[in-house]
């Protein structure tokens, strides 16, 4: 009994989910007039602009690999796998996180959830079209990427259905399709909302027929609740299997540093862990930006913090469990490509993943960290960066020396390989700004629920705060 | 009473999601059937008081799950072991274990597909006309208003007994919906 107290008042010390000022109606009217001002803010050209032309580069970098070829690419024997695939596990990763807060917290019932799960899915789907473009672009003749799929071709051939590679299509296709689903099945009601609200003309037929309709019945309502909470329910072991999947990709190959049990599980981690950095990359900047202190507020930063440091903790402890099988394995090559990692030519990668990983977050335990924006915004790009350079250690160092030293080499990107790179972060951010401006970038029916639960406990009925306005 | 035939029903509209719980209970009651209530998010309980049971959804979800899982299995069974059979030291050609990954892919899939498609469809939408819209407040419906409409093919619906049925339950305004 006094336990329990004692945790209550500990969650009355928390700051709020959302701030007390926001009615039903208003935190509507606040969501909603980003997408509906007439004022589209000066920055919001400005930032179209950037990352249109960084988008024109990757357009430029893939119209050049299309008519040369993936030479043009670092990539090369022994190093056949180089950005491409580093950039497509990072960008699905990032992904991740998005699917984790939908689903996940959608089951565990976390009402935090609320503010972010629009974004946070939103910026799946972009990470996860970034993700797709690398494998496809990868195969040396992109135009006839639907060989991967099964159909009865003129060539009698099927794909290898004992090959992690032809799961991987199967999981990421459908986790991006599952992903569009979901997204828009949380849009329905805020289309209508936007529907009611539109004042321009073309705004409200176009809402409308995005809207399907939609008229806020109780039947539909009901219904409604259980496709949701079906789709989180699926999403969850989907989001978990695409990981995995991608770990087996690795796993499957004998080269020493990819033969490994933990990579599963320990690429989920690191998925979940470089897809909470990008949220908060992205959201503490947005909430500033926009004055949506009062939706997303300390409380998520505080949350995304704690699960960075809890997710960071188990790839430390997949890292450690690397070094430790190496060694203890007593296998002459697992030895060998450990200490390769740690000091061979490219150990300014591996520590610098060390110190973007394990060392930064070490800074996640305190308080004070988490709730300062600026402070968890630097660390979220440092673990960005980490988990770039996870990939890339593990694609590069693995391959560059592996069984015969007659066959080493080394690795770097061209310029090409980089402006594909850089290029898909300008796509993402082109992505995510337009969407910021037509689509309402935090779920305001879910708002509503959550401010209306939060005005019964706080005592206040709902009825006198809605008339006030 | 011929005038009950030239309209779709009565609504009311409330400010709070109880009131609107509760006069949709009362209703009840006294005996309508056939009504509807509209709310700006979902209120626990409220489908079950206009008489809605129970959604036939989950059993959709699970025949389009299990409609993925088949369709997963032969995709895999048939080319493997039927029309392009590969002898890889004599392991077997049914080698399911490895199918199921995909498995559970298309199980998801499918599965998905069934939620969202199953609940647009028993929702009836699209629907770009309804009567409901007819009503002038009811663009509210989507932000910060409840409403409870009694449909005029209720056999027990009349308009004037209805209508004071609907004031009684003390809402903020009454009103006509056009068919």
């Amino acid at each position: 009994m006094a336990g329990e107290q004692k945790i209550r008042r500990t969650a009355d010390m928390l700051p709020p989910v959302v701030a007390p000022q926001y009615t039903v109606g208003s935190v509507s009217d606040k969501i909603s007039e980003i997408v509906l001002t007439k004022k589209t803010p000066r920055p919001w050209y400005f930032g179209v602009a950037l990352t249109m032309v960084i988008s024109l580069m990757l357009f430029n970098a893939i119209g050049y690999l299309l008519l040369k070829g993936v030479g043009i690419w670092g990539v090369d024997v022994p190093v056949a796998w180089g950005f491409a695939i580093v950039n497509f596990v990072w960008w699905i990763g990032i992904g991740h996180a998005g699917t984790l807060i939908s689903a996940i917290l959608l089951l565990l019932k976390q009402e935090w959830r609320t503010s972010i799960n629009r974004f946070a899915e939103a910026m799946t789907l972009f990470a996860v079209a970034c993700a797709g473009m690398f494998p496809l672009l990868h195969l040396g003749r992109p135009w006839v990427f639907y060989w991967l799929f099964p159909y009865p071709d003129t060539m009698g051939l099927w794909p290898q259905w004992r090959s992690p590679l032809v799961w991987d299509v199967f999981a990421v296709s459908t986790y991006a399709t599952v992903s569009l689903l979901f997204w828009y099945v949380g849009l329905i009601p805020d289309l209508a909302t936007l529907r009611d609200k539109a004042q321009n003309g073309i705004a409200k037929v176009v809402y409308g027929i995005m809207s399907l309709g939609w008229r806020g019945s109780a039947i539909h309502w009901h219904r409604y609740e259980i496709a949701y909470l079906l789709l989180g329910g699926l999403a969850t072991p989907l989001v978990v299997s695409v990981h995995s999947i991608v770990g087996m990709d690795f796993a499957g190959g004998i080269v020493p540093g990819w033969h490994s049990t933990i990579f599963p599980p320990y690429f989920v981690a690191g998925a979940i862990f470089s897809g909470f950095a990008m949220v908060a990359t992205l959201t503490i900047p947005l909430r500033k930006w926009y004055g949506l202190e009062g939706i997303i507020t300390i409380r998520h930063l505080d949350n995304m913090g704690k699960i960075m440091l809890a997710t960071g903790l188990i790839v430390a402890y997949g890292y450690a469990m690397e070094v430790f099988i190496g060694y203890y394995s007593d296998n002459t090559y697992e030895w060998f490509m450990t200490t390769n990692r740690m000091f061979g030519p490219y150990a300014w990668a591996y520590w610098m993943l060390i110190f973007c990983n394990i060392i930064t977050p070490i800074t996640l335990w305190s308080r004070k960290v988490r709730t300062t924006p600026i402070v968890l915004f630097v660390i979220s790009i440092i673990i960005n960066i980490g988990m770039w350079m996870e990939r890339y250690v593990i694609v590069i160092t693995s391959l560059h020396r592996d069984f015969l030293p007659s066959s080493w080499g080394m690795y770097a990107g061209t310029q090409w390989d980089w402006m594909t790179y850089l290029g898909t972060l300008g796509f993402f951010a082109l992505c995510l700004i337009l969407f910021i401006r037509v689509l309402p970038m935090i779920s305001m029916f879910e708002m509503r629920q959550l401010v209306s639960q939060y005005r019964e406990d706080a005592g206040t009925s709902a009825q006198v705060a809605l008339q006030e306005d | 009473m011929s005038t009950s035939h030239k309209v779709h029903g009565l609504m009311a509209e409330f400010s709070d999601g109880d009131e609107l719980l509760a006069a949709t209970r009362r209703a009840y009651e006294a005996g309508y059937r056939q009504m509807d209530a509209y709310t700006p998010f979902p209120i626990h309980g409220l489908a079950e008081a206009i008489g809605f049971r129970h959604s036939r959804l989950p059993l959709i979800v699970l025949l389009g799950g299990l409609t993925g899982t088949a369709t997963a299995f032969l995709l895999q069974w048939y080319p493997a072991v039927i029309d392009y059979p590969v002898n890889i030291g004599g392991r077997p050609l049914n080698s399911w274990p490895a199918f199921v990954p995909i498995m559970f892919e298309l199980t998801v899939l499918f599965a998905s597909f069934a939620a969202v498609l199953g609940m647009i469809g028993l929702n009836g939408l699209p629907k770009p006309y309804h009567p409901v819209f007819n009503v002038e407040r009811f663009q509210l419906a989507s932000k910060d208003r409840f409403f409870l409409c009694i449909q005029s093919n209720d056999p027990k619906f009349d308009l004037t007994q209805t209508r004071q049925f609907l004031e009684d339950q003390r809402p903020h305004e009454v009103a006509e919906v056009a068919p």
